[in-house]
């Protein structure tokens, strides 16, 4: 490698560093994507060979014309995914690219290995086998995180003896990484790849299914900082330095926030990935019984403009219902509309609220939420006595106090959003349904808890309504 | 083996844990998708190894990989920036 393009390679990485350390504050995140951007767009174009030689100086084959054709069809892809995709569903779209590239992951690799009359070591041999391997499950893995977030076979996946299988599949495919790995130009090598690629393409189905849709914000994390892994093999085995930070910095940048978010979920990254969270509801079911025949006490719009109102400090918790009611803006409106009376209004975001963290906050930005009015939790839980009214709009298992109370309850140890302590809590809820978790939540069931049925929008837009009137 | 690739990659965990440390969690959903993008450099694989195939095979297997990695590196860098655009302080 000449020094030059190690220079550039250099360069290309401070950029790369550069701009996820610029994603870490709101008011750098987005020329931090930027200055990430144009990272790639130099390596891009000082992209070289393995053995040295420009990639795009070298005589234009029929290879040139389908690299520029599959470049524009993915150009095209990702546009119209990116710009077509509502702010609602973005948890899907990281989700659909994140598999894409797990899949180029995977191809890279596998293309590598079976090419025939190659000599590879031991080393490179296995971080290619790591890279198909990774990245088919993180390809599979995701387009199932996809579906199920697009409320197709929502619920877990389980059956009796699913990890036990699942383990021996694994098993299966890293003993067939290993034949390989010593074996790499025997004659039956191409179907013994061929098995493992297939068999790690149903490993991340597999992985993925028993998984609740709750979950999926940490899958998708999780498969996120795997791709990045693969990535980074792939760049160990076709020798692109590159291609190595990145996939690397990804792929430990990936894992801890897999890890932060877990723990903000107050479980270990082993329950989510094992625990087929949400299928049994054993212990909820038995929390809800100690309700012991308490009701919930409904209330009426003009009632809740009242107490909004006349409030003092209002606090809203949004959650994913709002989303789904994409009622952003009237929330929007609603918080200026209080705020003109004098009302001070902060809202409350949980760090797993929505289907993803930060859903909320994406969200509340696109309806022009100043981002100064978000507060995290650890923020807002020790103000929470002085609040008057504590909005809830379509959240429900990150503000249920079992999590405090209910030792049997499978949340339980979650922290969560203290709107129980607010002087009057006001839930908007569609039904009483239980929430993604599938658990009773006991804050409906308090004493100072009122709830306004109805679809989220059409009841904040009667609250507005009423509002404005008085 | 090249011993200063693994002593990049080593660096590189360490950096990919320091930097994001401290972010706040309301920018975890763009930051997923920011480094989302960032590992849409499997392209350059694709290309790699594309402009070196030789078979109709590797050719076809090359051809999507490219589509993939173009995919998720343009697709990952747009929607961010506009998840990012509407992160705004309040106009005074």
């Amino acid at each position: 490698m000449s020094s030059t393009i190690a220079l550039i390679i250099i360069g290309v990485a401070v950029l790369f560093i550069i701009g996820i350390k610029l994603l870490a504050s709101p008011k750098t995140a987005r020329l931090g994507n930027l200055v990430a951007a144009a990272g790639m767009l130099v390596a891009l174009l000082t992209l070289h060979q393995p053995t040295g030689e420009y990639v795009w100086s070298q005589g234009w084959t029929m290879n040139y014309t389908l690299i520029a054709i599959g470049t524009l069809i993915g150009l095209v892809i990702g546009a119209i995914g990116a710009y077509s995709v509502k702010m609602t569903a973005m948890p899907q779209m990281v989700a659909l690219f994140n598999g894409l590239g797990g899949g180029a992951a995977a191809l890279v690799a596998s293309l590598e290995f079976i090419k025939p009359d190659r000599t590879i070591t031991t080393f490179i041999a296995v971080t290619m086998l790591f890279a198909t391997l990774i990245g088919s499950l993180s390809f599979s893995g995701s387009i199932i995180a996809y579906l199920k977030l697009e409320g197709k076979f929502e619920k877990p996946m389980t059956f009796p003896g699913q990890n036990i299988l699942n383990g021996l599949i694994l098993l299966v495919i890293l003993g067939l990484g290993g034949y390989l790995t010593i074996n790499s130009s025997a004659s039956q090598a191409t179907t013994a790849f061929i098995v493992m690629f297939l068999l790690a393409l149903f490993f991340g189905i597999a992985m993925v299914m028993p998984i609740g849709g709750a979950d999926m914000p940490v899958v998708i994390s999780l498969l996120n900082s795997f791709t990045g892994l693969a990535v980074a093999a792939d760049g160990f085995a076709i020798n692109n330095l590159a291609m190595v930070v990145a996939g690397t910095l990804v792929g430990s940048s990936g894992t801890l926030l897999t890890l932060l978010m877990c723990k903000a979920m107050n479980r270990p990254v082993t329950n989510v990935l094992f625990g087929a969270f949400g299928s049994g509801g054993g212990g909820g079911k038995a929390g809800a019984s100690d309700l012991g025949g308490k009701t919930v006490k409904p209330i009426q719009a003009d009632e809740a403009a009242l107490l909004l109102g006349y409030a003092q400090q209002v606090v809203i918790v949004p959650g994913y219902g709002m989303a789904v009611a994409q009622a952003q803006h009237q929330v929007r409106e609603l918080a200026d509309e209080l705020g003109k009376r004098g009302v001070e209004v902060r809202f409350a975001i949980h760090p797993v609220a929505g289907r993803m963290p930060g859903h909320m906050n994406v969200l509340l930005a696109e309806a022009n939420v100043p981002y100064d009015q978000l507060c995290e939790m650890e923020a807002i839980n020790p103000t929470m006595d002085r609040v008057d009214v504590c909005l809830v709009i379509g959240a429900n298992d990150v503000v249920n106090p079992a999590a405090r109370e209910d030792k049997s309850s499978p949340i339980y140890g979650m922290p969560i959003i203290d709107a129980d302590r607010a002087k009057t809590v006001i839930v908007m809820k569609r039904s009483m349904a239980a929430g993604f978790a599938g658990i009773e939540n006991l804050l409906f069931y308090k004493d100072n808890t009122r709830m306004l049925f109805g679809d989220a929008k059409a009841s904040l837009q009667t609250l507005i309504a009423q509002l404005k009137a008085s | 083996m090249d011993t200063n690739v693994l002593f990049i990659f080593i660096l590189s965990v360490f950096i990919g844990f320091e930097v994001i440390s401290k972010v706040p969690s309301m920018l975890h959903t763009p930051l997923m998708s920011g480094t989302n993008a960032i590992h849409g450099i499997i392209l350059f694989g694709g290309i790699l190894v594309l402009a070196g195939a030789t078979n109709p095979m590797a050719r076809t297997l090359g051809f999507v990989a490219v589509i993939f990695g173009s995919a998720n590196v343009f697709g990952g860098f747009m929607v961010t920036d506009r998840m990012l655009q509407m992160f705004k302080k309040k106009k005074k």
